[in-house]
């Protein structure tokens, strides 16, 4: 019995490859994939300090962490593995507490706001304690700065003020704006920025702690649902058992986080803002999925760390390139 | 009349295949350079393989290889704005090359998460 002839036909195809291939081979590879490190310069020419104070953040939104507590000891952690700056040890401080009660001192003082430019009404509470309303120590609570970065997507950055101190400007006989005791979005964090302008409360603390760099802001981590249409990919088989991979669009419910941190630098030797940049990165899972609050808080500062750390110290950033002939 | 005719065309051929071949010899010339670049660059002496890119580029300023391996270069070193340059360049002479586009993409995004800006 002689075998069925395969048509020609049939054959041109798998022999076109097999020159191809052949010709290939014999020619080299014509692409090489190479690993690289990218440096990135740092933003903030940080070579007049030896040490960095991550202070504290005015943070908000959910219950279900502390990201002040949480912000600080991650900064620090990641600032002293991948920072020359020496890392001052200290209790994460309450600032939204400091702010609330230095502006109802200011109050019942019945004192505008104003920036005291000589530290005289204004002294910085020590980290972890949280001052008396009746302290007079505690002073006024500057009237609030000009509108700095304010929330982005993605992410905004302020630089430095042309003249290095961003003190607020006096109003002489206006009223202490009261601030939220719940913050829960943008609008209740941004009363609180008139703390970062107040040079005097900030340089008397760099004072405390050898003029360091003081690293400040806000943090905002909100809970957020958001239920509609998505499109994935599902893998379907023909019948001819292909497998094809087709775009399907289906309804889900999901939920997950929205993290809003500001970062502000501050010079502790004048108390002045060097520079500030806000982020914004958000994480949504299926409404099934039991995440933590902690670990999205994680994933989450895990984006955003870098553009952080790029702002001391410079990064080398690992990835692969295509070298071609 | 023939016979000039048949010199004219002789006379023009020989021009085109004397084009074509410095040609083909600046793009040969510039390919080594490229080659040795690429094993400097392997063997992570990378001065040495910008020295060779540049090179190929000056030998032949159409090799949109050549300015792809030359921005990796720049890239590697922390000289994003030759960099750019140079993936601009590439893909301008090579407008429909992947690995062009997708190492630019690459570029593009590192600096942009790192710094907040496009370099």
């Amino acid at each position: 019995m002689r075998a069925p002839l395969v048509p020609i036909r049939k054959l041109v195809l798998p022999a076109v490859a097999a020159i191809a291939a052949i010709v290939l081979v014999a020619c080299g590879s014509s692409y090489f994939e190479i690993p690289i490190q990218t440096p990135i310069k740092p933003k903030l020419d940080v070579s007049a300090f030896q040490r960095v104070l991550v202070a504290g953040f005015v943070a908000g939104g959910g219950t279900d962490i502390d990201p002040n507590v949480e912000t600080v000891r991650l900064l620090r952690s990641q600032l002293r593995l991948k920072s020359h700056l020496k890392v001052i040890d200290a209790d994460a401080m309450p600032l939204a507490v400091i702010a609330r009660d230095q502006a109802q001192t200011a109050a019942s003082n019945g004192q505008p706001q104003a920036a005291s430019a000589d530290g005289a009404s204004t002294a910085p509470v020590a980290p972890g304690a949280s001052p008396s309303p009746a302290d007079p120590a505690n002073g006024a609570v500057p009237a609030p700065a000009p509108a700095q970065g304010g929330v982005a997507q993605g992410q905004t950055t302020t630089p430095p003020p042309a003249a290095h101190a961003p003190a607020a400007p006096a109003q002489a006989g206006t009223a202490p704006t009261p601030l939220p005791a719940q913050i829960k979005d943008d609008k209740d964090l941004a009363a609180y920025d008139r703390l970062f302008a107040n040079t005097a409360y900030w340089k008397k603390l760099g004072e405390e702690y050898q003029s360091p760099l003081i690293v400040t802001g806000t943090v905002l981590f909100t809970p957020h649902d958001q239920s509609g249409f998505v499109q994935r990919e599902q893998e379907v088989y023909d019948s001819f058992g292909r497998r094809q991979v087709v775009p399907v669009r289906t309804y889900m419910e999901r939920k997950g986080y929205i993290l809003r941190p500001k970062f502000v630098f501050i010079d502790g030797r004048t108390g002045a803002t060097l520079y500030s940049e806000t982020f914004r990165e958000e994480v949504l899972y299926d409404s099934s999925q039991d995440t933590p609050a902690l670990s999205s808080y994680f994933e989450l500062m895990d984006r955003v760390m870098p553009g952080f750390l790029n702002t001391l110290a410079s990064q080398k950033i690992r990835g692969t390139r295509v070298l071609l002939k | 009349m023939r016979v000039a005719r048949t010199l004219l065309i002789v006379v023009l051929l020989t021009g085109f295949a004397g084009g074509g071949l410095a040609y083909a010899d600046a793009r040969g010339d510039a390919r080594a350079q490229v080659d040795f670049g690429i094993k400097a660059a392997q063997a992570d002496l990378w001065r040495e393989a910008i020295f060779r890119w540049q090179k190929a580029v000056e030998i032949d300023p159409t090799y949109a290889a050549a300015f792809n391996d030359l921005a990796i270069g720049y890239e590697h070193e922390g000289m994003p704005d030759k960099a750019r340059q140079a993936y601009e360049k590439a893909l301008k002479l090579d407008a429909d090359n992947d690995y062009i586009r997708q190492n630019y993409e690459m570029f593009k995004e590192v600096h942009a998460r790192a710094t907040g800006t496009h370099p």
